[in-house]
């Protein structure tokens, strides 16, 4: 490996150095989430056409599988910065974690809720307790606990901590999400997009969905960096960067 | 038109289902920019408070664009 990428790495590891350069990739991020959500919006909702079991009802998928797909991508992405900063105590890598669990939660809560919205007029009920349906929603409050345990400590390093090890001990519950439709018959459909193998999805359901799988995974970026710039500012508020950002000092605090 | 917003009579669930995904997406983007804005605006009125510690009478001036 060059021998720049170590290095690159390392002093985005510098909270100054990782405040601006989230305040520069943010917009980028959160622009490409809107042009690859509306594309995928057009695509999904108006030149794919219409299921011949569920007629309209499934464009749902366009937005409750890749918010399903980020609820559990969000979990792993939180899992190794909390372990990272468990490990090496890397202040930004338990920032990272810390400030992904509400995202998580956002789009958990988002499977959930068009979830019921899909599930009434299909299988007939807003919610049963099917073991995807439980897995999501405990999935759901492990983000909420993982949120509520980093913000109950005084001193933030310390509820960072305390929260990582929550994290990494509900990351059992991910692959129990992915896999209970396998483990479990009961009423929640398998998998339709396949890594491995051929997808059972037309070509012209399939692109919508992996554009808005790509646009939720920007959003992502643009949130998350939202957020850690605007934990950076409490928690090194003491230090002399923050300062001349409130300041307003010399000029390096772009929008 | 209608017809694209009737979905097939599955509109009111369809509908909900994408206004609740851009809802809820919408207070997790406002959410860390109020955030950090309210947070620079508290680091401010305490460095205002601190430097009025240390040079007692200086009136609270800086706090300007707070």
């Amino acid at each position: 490996m060059a021998n720049w990428v170590p290095l690159w790495l390392h002093r985005l590891g510098s909270p100054p150095v990782f405040y601006r350069f989230a305040g520069a990739v943010r917009p980028w991020a959160f622009g490409l989430a809107l042009l690859l959500g509306a594309v995928a919006l057009y695509g999904g909702l108006v030149v794919a056409p219409a299921d011949y079991q569920q007629g309209d009802a499934y464009r749902i998928i366009f937005i409750h599988v890749p918010s399903a797909w980020m609820s559990l991508f969000i979990y792993g992405v939180m899992a190794v910065a909390a372990f990272i900063g468990l490990v090496w105590r890397i202040k930004i890598a338990e920032v990272v974690a810390m400030e992904s669990a509400p995202v998580g939660a956002a789009f958990t809560l988002i499977t959930l809720v068009t979830g019921s919205l899909w599930g009434k007029p299909m299988w007939g009920t807003w919610w049963t307790w099917d073991a995807r349906l439980t897995s999501e929603l405990v999935l759901l409050f492990i983000y909420l606990g993982i949120v509520g345990l980093y913000h109950s400590f005084e001193d933030r390093r310390q509820g960072a901590r305390a929260a990582a090890f929550l994290v990494l001990v509900g990351a059992v519950n991910v692959p129990i999400v992915h896999f209970s439709v396998n483990w479990w018959n009961t009423l929640h459909q398998g998998s339709t997009i396949r890594l491995l193998g051929p997808s059972h999805i037309e070509a012209s359901m399939l692109w919508p969905l992996l554009t808005m799988m790509l646009a939720t995974k920007c959003y992502y970026i643009a949130s998350l960096f939202a957020r850690v710039r605007a934990d950076l500012i409490a928690s090194e508020g003491g230090k002399a960067w923050v300062r001349d950002i409130a300041l307003g000092q010399p000029g390096n605090d772009p929008a | 038109m209608s017809q694209f917003l009737a979905m097939g009579g599955y509109g009111s669930y369809v509908w909900t289902s994408f206004a609740a995904f851009f809802i809820v997406l919408l207070i997790d983007t406002l959410a860390p920019l109020a955030r950090r804005r309210r947070n620079l605006r508290e680091l401010r009125a305490r460095l205002a408070r601190q430097e009025n510690r240390r040079r007692p009478g200086t009136p609270p001036s800086n706090e300007s664009n707070a």
